[in-house]
This record gives structure tokens, C-alpha cells and sequence, in this order.
């Protein structure tokens, strides 16, 4: 990574108290994010993804644990004092939700919240808050912005209510935005609109992002590097050239191999993954994937394995049946 | 009304839809989800149907069971109309056609057992004797790949995503139905189950001589278990052919925008800044013309005056547009 670091994940655990025991949610991730880089995490529901990323936001439910360390421009997150953490979130730290529906409020005009936001964090007000508004809804592609300011969430449709979402979360040029799963509740060709405007105003602001998907297509175009989760773990974490071209993971060649690919000839039978992801309520000993993993052997059931440096330079993988170069894209 | 003899007429059709007409009045305003589709399903195949939300491919697949009923057209299985068709010989019939939903969890009774759930379309259908039904119920269950002694006391939240919609399956399956509706089968699971769940559907198919409609807005998976695909865009249809060439060479604009949308999980294919303008415009008041026209980068005037038919482009491969993309204009 070129980049300095702006965002690094240490050692970061969650445990959530549940009626049926204690609920591993995250388990010792360390992650790296540079400054106007973009790192998608990828992983099926229930692996942790976005219990990662309230926790770098410190946004976890009231009875969840959290350990190590989120050290975000120089400061501890997890430590820093609630004033100075609000001030810090919106501002340089944004986050732009899956359901646009329930991170807006519905009874406020978007221009009404547009403008609580600049006036929180950047202290502006009247006439200018109300012309940057204008501004930023044209930025994100919505038409006519001076009426929809006016305009109450309900009014939007979905793909234009998440335009307005993201309008919020850049509008205080923030130095990393979290985008979690932003397009899955969008249809196909709106989400590729989205996607492009994330890319674009990326770029424009020099801005870090971290894009949450469960969607392998949706990271390999749009990301610098990839982690892979699977129960709470990074299991793979990867420059996106080199995790699609050599993974190293059995679960990220499993999780590719079984999309079913728009130039496969029709009734091509898919590979399918064996059984589903493990209840993260009873941890497994060994590897979480061991039990569906088709190289899995005697030690793979006893030992958890840890993630270790792969030939490739900042290329690490959990597993001790790592598949061989080069073999993997072809499944 | 437009002319079916338009349309691609398949020597063995199981289901034939013709002209069919579906609206909603909501708040006193007509949504106009299904306008004018006709569409044949041949014996055997699967035809997927694809669009985005609000195309109305999920009123079409109710209206062909009759959930909801047309206001006009019609819809033909095994020769016979069903929109003609009221009470007990509509229930006949519906015995030979099944719906799988989307929300596999939410489409099984969460206070009843696994067995019984299986069992409920046997009883209504009039299977009297309990040893016969448990025998059909244990060899359905098993062909979905779920050990019947495990599962038959169970109740549904005991069970994933992935396992309600096996179970699901069984259900539909378990009277021997010649047809089934699948609305989004694997939209709600994960990619892992998903590939699960596709195969199953195709296993099963191949084993009961099924014929399925495949209903579904993700092209990829639509496309990896249909002969031919149909594409839909607010309530009509836009173009229908075989999925290979459909993919390959589609001849509607707006077939081009949904395969060019679809993100692909390789990093050397750079994705296209989208081509894709605007929003789908709303069924209340569906654009004069080609319903297409608002967004299409190949729209002219007459697309606004005249609607575009159901026209062959290349062999089996039929598209609505005034300026197809192959095949002379």
C-alpha cells in the first residue's frame, strides 16, 4: 500500500450476548485502509461484515463487547470521548446504509436533513447550507434539486433516496465513507448508476471507501484490495487483481466457482457450496470452513488457522490446504 | 388488440398466455402491471422472465394461476382456458401448476410441523388414507435431499433459508404437478445456497418431467436454468428467444442495459461507466408508445406514437422495438 494508512483495524472483536449463549459476531480482524483507497469486504449474511463496520463506527448495539483497536487518523475510536467521536462521525467519517428507507427520516424533508448536517459540522446556515444542498443533490445525480429539497424520503424512489443518503454522507467531504451493501435493496441497472456515482465522487474527493457487498462481481471492478470473511474471520484479504487470479482461500474459490456466470452455457450445473455457514453461537474448533471445505483434512477439524503471508506482496490467506496457484479461477 | 399469430407458436405448448391484460386500482388510480403479454411455454422447458421490480412479471406468474385475475386475454394450460374457469374445476386444474415464492420462511406456517406442511396439499387434494400421504410426504422430502426423520416434527424456524426453501420445494412437488411457477426461488439466499437451490430446481425438473416458468430479476441465474428467457419492462414484454442467443446478441435496447448492468466478478472486465439513464417511469402513467422510449439512447419520435409489436430478429428470437439492435428495422 502506497497510500499512508488512514483507517487500521486491530484486533478487533465483538461479542454479542444472545438467549442462546455468547455470539462471536467479529472475531481478531485486522484491516488497513489508505487514503483514497477502496477496500470491499465480501461475505455471505452472518459472517460479520457489518458488524465490522459498526465497530469501526462504534455504532454496536448497547450489550455488545468490543476489543482492540480502530485507529482512524491518528486517534483511538474506541476510546475517544462520545463528543469528540460525534463530531468526528458525519464529518470525516460517513457511512451510507443499505435501506435508504431507514437511514433517512421520514417525516423531515431531505432538505431539512441536508442542512442539520451542515450546519452540525460545518457551521453553515441560511442561504449557503441551502445552495450547497442544491449542489450536492445535482452532484449525485438527482434532477431538479431546488424542488427536491423540499420533497419528504416517501416522495423517492428507492434509487434516488439512496442518492440523496449519499449526498448526506459526502456532505462534509468526509476522508473515508463506509458504504454497507448500497446498492442490494436497488435494482440492476440502477445499482450500476450507483456504484459509478461512488466511484466517481471517489475519486473526484480523493476519499477512502469501504464497500460492504455480498457480491463478488460487485468488488472485482470496483475496489484496490479485497478481505474475504467467513464466521466473524478475514479469511482472505487480497489486491483485488490477485485475489481473483490467485486465491489462495477454498472458501473464496467456492464463493466464485458457485455464481452463475452470464457466459456459461444454460443448464451448466453450478458448484455448489455443501451445507451453510456455521451457527455462530457454537464456534468450531478447528477451521469455520472445514466442515464444508473439499480439502479439508485431520488438522483442519482441530486447528484454527491463522492468516499468513502469501508469496504475492500483501496477499494473506487462513488456510493450511492453500489451493496452488493459479488453479483456482478456472473451478 | 395486437395479433398472437405475431408471436413464436410452439408446436407443444403447455401454457399459452395471450393478450392478457392485469391492472390494480390503488387510491382510485390504475397501475397497469401486465399490458397485452402473450407468451407460450413449450412442454419440458423453462422459460425464464426477466425485469426489475415492478415490470410485473410476478402479477403475470399470479394471473396465470388465477390469484389474480385478468382483465382480459388469456390464459391457456394444456388447451384448456382458465380464465374461464370458476370453483372446483379451477382447483382441478391448480393441482397440475405450482408457485414457489421468494421468502422461503415467510411462505411456511411457523406453527406447524414440517410433515403436516408437506402434507396440506395432499389432503386438500383428497388423499385419505394417513400411511399413503406419509409415504409420499417421506419420498418427496428425501428427493429434496432432506432426511425425512429429522425434518417431519420440526417446525420452519428450526430451519435456514436454504432448508425452508427445500422444503417448499417438496411442497410443490409432492401432488406431481406438471408446471411450476418459480417467483424468485433463490433471490433471498445466499450465494453459497443459492448455486444449492439452482441445481436442486434443475434435478428435480429433469426427474418429474417438469416444466417450469422461471421468474426472476437477475439475469445470470435466469440464464443458467432457461431454454429461452423473456424480458419484461413495465408490463409488457420486450423481447422473448433462445437464452444463449438472447444473451449473445440481444436485440432490444433494453435487454442490452440489463446484461451490460450485471456486475462480473472478474477485475479485468473494467465495468462501463452505466449507460443506463434515468428510472423506470411509474405504472400509473406508463410513457404514449414503447414504454421503453424515456430511457432508450435509441428512442425517435415514433416510438413515441406507436407501439412497438412482437417482431422475429433472428430465428426464434422475437423483440418490440421500433430500432432493434439486429435484424433490419
Amino acid at each position: 500500500m502506497t497510500e499512508p494508512v488512514l483507517l487500521s483495524v486491530e484486533g478487533v472483536a465483538v461479542d454479542l450476548p444472545t438467549p442462546r449463549g455468547n455470539l462471536r459476531a467479529v472475531d481478531q480482524v485486522d484491516l488497513k485502509v489508505g487514503a483514497g483507497q477502496t477496500l470491499g469486504i465480501v461475505g455471505e449474511s452472518g459472517c460479520g461484515k457489518t458488524m465490522l463496520s459498526r465497530a469501526i463506527l462504534q455504532l454496536l448495539p448497547k450489550k455488545a463487547k468490543l476489543s482492540g483497536r480502530v485507529m482512524f487518523d491518528g486517534q483511538d475510536l474506541v476510546t475517544l470521548d462520545p463528543e469528540r467521536l460525534r463530531k468526528l462521525r458525519g464529518r470525516s467519517l460517513a457511512v451510507v446504509f443499505q435501506d435508504p428507507m431507514t437511514s433517512l427520516n421520514p417525516v423531515l424533508t431531505i432538505g431539512t436533513q441536508l442542512i442539520e448536517t451542515l450546519q452540525e459540522h460545518l457551521e453553515l446556515d441560511g442561504l449557503p447550507a441551502k445552495k450547497r444542498s442544491v449542489e450536492l443533490l445535482a452532484a449525485v445525480g438527482i434532477p431538479a434539486p431546488e424542488q427536491r429539497l423540499m420533497q419528504y424520503p416517501h416522495q423517492l424512489s428507492g434509487g434516488m433516496r439512496q442518492r440523496v443518503a449519499i449526498a448526506i454522507a459526502l456532505s462534509c467531504e468526509p476522508k473515508l465513507l463506509i458504504a454497507d451493501e448500497p446498492t442490494t435493496a436497488l435494482d440492476v441497472t440502477i445499482q450500476a448508476q450507483i456504484l459509478d456515482l461512488l466511484a466517481r465522487e471517489q475519486r473526484r474527493r480523493h476519499m477512502a471507501m469501504i464497500l460492504i457487498t455480498h457480491d463478488l462481481g460487485v468488488v472485482a471492478g470496483r475496489t484496490d484490495e479485497v478481505a474475504v470473511m467467513y464466521a466473524g474471520r478475514v479469511v482472505e484479504r487480497a489486491p483485488t487483481p490477485a485475489l481473483f487470479k490467485k486465491m489462495r482461500m477454498p472458501y473464496t474459490e467456492a464463493l466464485l466457482a458457485a455464481i452463475p456466470k452470464i457466459d456459461a452455457a444454460p443448464h451448466t450445473p453450478l458448484p455448489a457450496i455443501s451445507g451453510r455457514p456455521p451457527d455462530p453461537t457454537r464456534p468450531i474448533q478447528g477451521c469455520s470452513f472445514s466442515p464444508r471445505c473439499r480439502y479439508a483434512t485431520g488438522r483442519c477439524y482441530q486447528d484454527k488457522p491463522l492468516l499468513i503471508q502469501a508469496e504475492t506482496p500483501d496477499h494473506q490467506y487462513a488456510c493450511f490446504h492453500p489451493i496452488k496457484a493459479a488453479a483456482g479461477v478456472s473451478a | 388488440m395486437h395479433d398472437t399469430r405475431q408471436q413464436p407458436l410452439l408446436r407443444d405448448p403447455l401454457l399459452t398466455v395471450e393478450n392478457l391484460v392485469v391492472e390494480y386500482t390503488v387510491g382510485g388510480k390504475t397501475i397497469h402491471a401486465v399490458s397485452d403479454v402473450s407468451l407460450q411455454v413449450a412442454r419440458g422447458e423453462t422459460l425464464g422472465l426477466v425485469g426489475e421490480s415492478g415490470c410485473g412479471k410476478s402479477t403475470l406468474g399470479r394471473a396465470v394461476l388465477q390469484l389474480r385475475r385478468a382483465v382480459s386475454g388469456r390464459v391457456l394450460f394444456d388447451g384448456q382456458d382458465l380464465t374461464a374457469m370458476q370453483g372446483d374445476a379451477l382447483r382441478r386444474m391448480r393441482r397440475r401448476v405450482q408457485l414457489i415464492f421468494q421468502d422461503p420462511i415467510a411462505s411456511l406456517n411457523p406453527r406447524r410441523r414440517i410433515g403436516d406442511i408437506v402434507a396440506e396439499p395432499l389432503v386438500i387434494a383428497g388423499v385419505k388414507d394417513p400411511k399413503q400421504r406419509e409415504q409420499l410426504v417421506f419420498d418427496v422430502l428425501t428427493a429434496v435431499g432432506l432426511d425425512p426423520d429429522l425434518v417431519t416434527g420440526r417446525l420452519p424456524h428450526e430451519f435456514s433459508g436454504g432448508q425452508c426453501q427445500r422444503i417448499c420445494i417438496a411442497r410443490a412437488l409432492v401432488l406431481n404437478p406438471e408446471f411450476i411457477i418459480c417467483d424468485e426461488p433463490v433471490s433471498a439466499l445466499d450465494v453459497s445456497i443459492r448455486a444449492q437451490i439452482l441445481n436442486l430446481l434443475e434435478d428435480m425438473k429433469a426427474r418429474f418431467g417438469l416444466t417450469l416458468l422461471f421468474i426472476a430479476h437477475d439475469l445470470a441465474v435466469v440464464k443458467a436454468v432457461s431454454d429461452r428467457v423473456a424480458v419484461m419492462y413495465l408490463g409488457r414484454l420486450c423481447e422473448v428467444g433462445p437464452s444463449e442467443q438472447l444473451f449473445a446478441r440481444p436485440a432490444h435496447p433494453y435487454t442490452a442495459l440489463l446484461i451490460e448492468a450485471i456486475p462480473v466478478p472478474d477485475p479485468d472486465v473494467r465495468p462501463a461507466e452505466s449507460v443506463a439513464v434515468g428510472e423506470p417511469p411509474s405504472p400509473i402513467a406508463p410513457p404514449s408508445g414503447c414504454r421503453f422510449r424515456t430511457r432508450c439512447p435509441r428512442a425517435d419520435p415514433r416510438c413515441s406514437d406507436e407501439v412497438p409489436e412482437l417482431r422475429e430478429v433472428a430465428a426464434g428470437q422475437f423483440a418490440a422495438c421500433h430500432h432493434p439492435l439486429i435484424g433490419a428495422a
